[in-house]
């Protein structure tokens, strides 16, 4: 056993000396009070740790003990619902044990080892089993939790078990003696093996039409939403987090408010998922460290959500996980680094940003999983990042570009006239289009490509005859030209527009989000028609029609929406040349 | 304090540099402690030990380091972190920065003793703020709303009014069908005893200096000592709101000021800077003042803090501002140019934002179409504003009808609508003012509110 001493003591950061024989990643416990903490550095005899809670208090001299292992989190049953800090200790227990505000050195389990799970065996004796081949199912809400062979252990059944557990009992044991439980350790700096990555195929819907329509994101994607303080970052990552259709959500408050989390506590209780028809709080994982919690335990946090996130990939899950916001994650890094001394990059961030930054955004991925029988899981990242100042070029934001597959650029001043979401249709992008071609045409519809790309150009469009507007005026528009800025506003204000708080937009339908895309298409095309007739956009303005189109949104009846496209062209064709 | 014998006294201040201390060979101290300085002059300080290793103390000095020798000053570590005396009879007393009394009454007598720098809220005990503060300023109740728990910072620029709006909010605001069990504490921080001297004004002639405690750290004051200053003050606070169930509104001014002293420390210790000079753990240490406000499970009292804060130069991008607003949840922005326009008060409602306001608002709380209300005001004045731009280069004649109407609009939001001066409206007086401002458009523009409502509470519809 290793046992060093304090040597020093700066914030966040300690050095112990005594230490040799550690290894990088160690978890120690410091001081008399164990404060937990982590081996990031080794320099001869010494070994400088950051440390996951507050240091005030400690005193040089005081014990340091090495328990030799990475720092690690419990995965089995359990998890679902549960809301952790940044290094998986649930937050009720700790306030359980140390009342409303959080005190040092707790020792908390991650998972709830006395209660009981009904197991039930997917394999039977003499059965010959591998790393990642599925034992049994465990009911954990409505998830069939797959518990599953770990990785590194193979060999012949020679006894399962039926019958109530707790998650550390064993359910299995192999020919060679090794007991397997429902529980399994897992390192959080290492990715969780799999067989092969696959191609995005797949679109992750979020019932969000400016994501869904224009920016697709993929299942097993990556996506980025940078933003300046209140253009609603959190809100986006919020509504993802209740209206994603995948199987599990983990979303991570990294380093950000307290009262926001509160927030989301109280009301995925309530909120149903609009596809199962359960409460949302039964397919999400919390981590909560807010900005006031210890900066060391906000780097951990992010790695607990993806170790957690690939767990459920495994057994061959869709996950999606919330990172908000990836800039406190990275500040965190800044200052354990500036505590340390090392010579700073830009910005005073650590040289190896870009390199923390892609391995994180790496373990996501639509993968085939290890073990019999094809499983295919996926692991979806939406970071939200916060700029200083809203300016883009900062580290996090240009680092992150790099490796994200796709950009929702939150944009100040349409959060400033309140068009929400924020998302710059003019900066954004996504990589995934291409790739995702195949499932639209399928699912959704073949015309869905040419209407998105058209709605992109005619928005481009706008952009440059907004500058003409604002150097010669509105009139000096011809008419077809002030027609497209007519249905530019259209596309703005009726489709992409959506109220996060409303009860009947907050999330629409694919299906709706094409008709609804279409009708304005169909106006469109049928006023260009009108016009070459001579119809002034005056008359066409005026019709009743498009205030009905402005209404979509609020429209529940599919078959409604269908009907307005077919009136749209009727009605304008009907028009009569003034004289 | 009371000395004990294990108290050790060390003579060994190797060097000092700014607001730090070096102090060599020190044993069995531990970080975060107090310590108290004797000057060769028998004068006393306080500091806190912000690094140790086995050969040296860093110490910082809340109350500056001039006379400091480093030959026969002594220090002397208390063997705790800083600590504040608290009870409820601090109710319509002055104090310093560090909560010694500077009203020349005598010391409290302490109910309790608190760390300073107090501990994270458990998240899971939160309590989900939800009572709507009414503050008679419409910008503010319609627009953004604040709530019990929230912390709303006002940014402010040099010269702009954010101290009369901020006594406006203390001495206006009440939560509709609550009782008053209120108090207020006032944070100075490196403000001009003009600035201070007027918030007590303000408070004495609303008979309201009995349920204030102020805290003062004046612009002549040692800049140190702005470190401490806000976390005794939410010290206070939180033992007035947890322990005594009074519901606590904060406000902090100026928390610039805070900020340049965080970075004189930052700069002595020869950190690597970040933005502009200052620490790159600004944010983490702003987190630690403004995360204290909310409420708990379970507890009657609450803390709504209000930060004022000038933006050097108006620059709503400098760091200050910036990282305030990422952890704030919202803010109130004034602006120079409808100052100079005569609007009182002068706020900006573009850029202004609150985070709770849904929490807040809606039936039973203020009123069904609040919502609406809200968005359509935001909506149209926006795009009045725009047009205005427009008007700049080609005039206002090259509008159409309808932009016209925009145009007007606009300008008289600002002038029924922001414009109020002392005022104390009601939140229904607020309302019927927007639904005015409405009936200028064509009811088709009104896109944002439910056919249901307009139809409710429209004039044109009411007249019927």
């Amino acid at each position: 056993m290793i046992q060093g001493f304090v040597s020093r003591i700066s914030g966040p950061v300690v050095i112990a000396d005594s230490m040799m024989g550690s290894k990088m990643y160690d978890v120690v416990q410091v001081g008399e009070d164990h404060l937990s903490g982590e081996i990031i550095r080794l320099e001869g005899d010494n070994a400088v740790i950051q440390v996951y809670e507050d240091t005030t208090g400690l005193k040089i001299g005081e014990p340091v003990h090495n328990t030799e292992e990475p720092l690690s989190v419990e995965l089995g049953p359990g998890l679902i619902s549960s809301i952790y800090d940044g290094v998986q200790r649930p937050l009720p227990a700790l306030a359980e044990k140390s009342g409303c505000f959080i005190s040092k050195g707790i020792y908390v389990p991650g998972l709830d080892k006395k209660k009981k799970w009904m197991f039930i065996p997917a394999v039977k004796k003499g059965e010959q089993v591998a790393g990642g081949d599925v034992l049994g199912t465990v009911k954990e809400f409505h998830i069939d939790h797959r518990v599953l062979v770990p990785p590194d252990t193979a060999g012949i059944v020679s006894e399962i078990n039926e019958g109530e557990y707790c998650v550390g009992d064993p359910v299995c044991t192999l020919d060679d003696g090794t007991q397997i439980s429902m529980i399994q350790k897992w390192p959080v700096r290492k990715g969780r093996p799999y067989l092969r990555k696959l191609d995005p195929e797949f679109p992750l819907l979020t019932g969000q039409r400016i994501f869904d329509s224009l920016f697709p994101l993929s299942k097993g994607g990556t996506a980025m939403i940078p933003g300046g303080f209140g253009t609603g970052k959190t809100v986006s990552e919020q509504t993802l987090a209740k209206w994603a259709d995948t199987d599990i959500v983990i979303y991570i408050g990294c380093g950000e408010r307290g009262n926001e989390m509160t927030d989301v506590l109280t009301e995925f209780p309530e909120l149903v998922d609009p596809r199962t028809g359960l409460p949302l709080i039964q397919r999400t994982i919390m981590i909560a460290n807010t900005s006031n919690m210890p900066v060391a335990a906000r780097e951990a946090s992010i790695y607990t959500g993806i170790t957690m996130a690939e767990y459920y990939r495994d057994m061959g899950y869709d996950v999606a996980l919330m990172a908000d916001s990836t800039s406190r994650w990275g500040e965190a890094l800044r200052e354990v680094s500036g505590r340390l001394e090392e010579m700073p990059g830009e910005e005073g961030y650590p040289a190896y940003l870009a390199t923390r930054l892609a391995a994180f955004y790496e373990r996501a991925g639509r993968v085939t999983c290890i073990g019999s029988g094809d499983r295919t899981g996926s692991v979806t990242v939406v970071g939200a990042v916060s700029p200083p100042g809203g300016d883009f070029s900062e580290p996090i934001t240009q680092n992150t570009l790099r490796i994200a597959g796709t950009f929702w650029a939150l944009d100040t001043n349409l959060a400033y006239r309140r068009h929400f979401p924020s998302v710059n249709w003019i900066k954004s992008y996504s990589l995934y289009l291409d790739s995702l071609d195949g499932w639209y045409n399928e699912n959704v519809s073949p015309e869905w490509r040419d209407l998105r790309d058209k709605s992109m150009y005619l928005l481009q469009k706008e952009v440059e005859l907004q500058e003409i507007v604002q150097l010669v005026g509105p009139d000096a528009l011809p008419e077809s030209e002030k027609a497209i800025l007519e249905v530019t506003r259209m596309i703005r204000e009726d489709f992409l527009q959506q109220s996060a708080y409303s009860d009947k937009d907050s999330f629409c339908q694919m299906e709706k989000q094409f008709l609804m895309l279409k009708a304005i298409h169909v106006f469109f095309d049928s006023v260009s028609d009108a016009m070459v007739k001579g119809v002034s956009l005056r008359q066409i303005t005026s019709l009743p029609i498009k205030s009905e189109l402005s209404r979509m949104k609020e429209i529940d009846d599919i078959g409604k929406i269908h009907e307005l496209i077919g009136n749209i062209s009727l009605k304008i064709l009907a028009l009569e040349v003034e004289s | 304090m009371n000395p004990t014998l294990l108290v050790k006294e060390y003579q060994t201040i190797n060097y000092v540099s700014g607001p730090l201390l070096f102090v060599e060979k020190p044993r069995g101290i531990s970080y975060g402690e107090t310590a108290l300085i004797t000057l060769s002059n028998g004068e006393q300080r306080t500091g806190q030990v912000l690094d140790i290793s086995r050969e040296i103390a860093v110490v910082q000095v809340f109350e500056g380091t001039s006379g400091i020798d480093n030959l026969s000053s002594k220090v002397r570590f208390m063997g705790e972190s800083p600590h504040i005396d608290v009870s409820i009879d601090m109710l319509g007393r002055v104090f310093n920065g560090v909560g010694k009394p500077r009203d020349r009454r005598p010391d409290i007598i302490p109910e309790d003793t608190v760390d300073i720098s107090g501990m994270p809220i458990n998240p899971y005990e939160r309590d989900k703020p939800s009572d709507f503060i009414q503050t008679g300023v419409s910008a503010i109740d319609a627009l953004n709303t604040l709530v019990r728990g929230q912390k709303l910072p006002i940014f402010s620029g040099a010269g702009l009014p954010a101290n009369a709006l901020a006594a406006q909010i203390a001495r206006q605001s009440r939560v509709l069908g609550g009782g008053e069990n209120f108090a207020v504490v006032f944070v100075a921080m490196g403000i001009t005893f003009k600035e201070a001297s007027f918030f007590m004004k303000n408070f004495e002639t609303t008979g309201a200096l009995e349920r204030v405690v102020f805290f003062m750290n004046l612009a002549d004051d040692p800049t140190i000592e702005r470190i401490a200053t806000p976390r005794c003050a939410l010290s206070v606070a939180e033992y007035l709101a947890y322990t005594h169930n009074l519901h606590v509104l904060v406000i902090l001014s100026d928390m610039t000021n805070y900020c340049e002293a965080l970075r004189e420390i930052s700069t002595a210790r020869e950190e690597v800077p970040g933005r502009r000079g200052y620490p790159g753990y600004m944010y983490t240490d702003l987190a630690s003042i403004y995360e204290r406000a909310g409420r708990i499970k379970g507890k009657d009292g609450s803390i709504t803090q209000i930060p004022i804060l000038t933006m050097p130069d108006d620059d709503i991008t400098h760091p200050v501002p910036d990282l305030t607003g990422y952890i704030t949840e919202g803010q109130i922005v004034l602006s120079r140019d409808l100052f100079r326009r005569g609007l009182n008060p002068p706020i900006d409602v573009l850029p202004c934002l609150s985070r709770l306001m849904n929490l807040g608002i809606g039936q039973g709380k203020t009123r069904e179409d609040h919502r609406n209300v809200a968005d359509q005001l935001y909506a149209s004045y926006a795009y009045g504003r725009d047009l205005r731009r427009l008007v700049a280069i080609v005039g206002e004649e090259a509008l159409t009808e309808l932009d016209k109407k925009y145009l007007k609009f606009a300008e008289e939001f600002e002038r029924r609508f922001i414009t109020q001066g002392d005022q104390n409206r009601s939140i229904e007086q607020t309302l019927s003012i927007g639904w005015e401002l409405f009936s200028m458009l064509p009811d088709e523009e009104l896109k944002r509110i439910k056919i249901e409502y307009i139809e409710k509470y429209h004039p044109a519809y009411r007249a019927e």
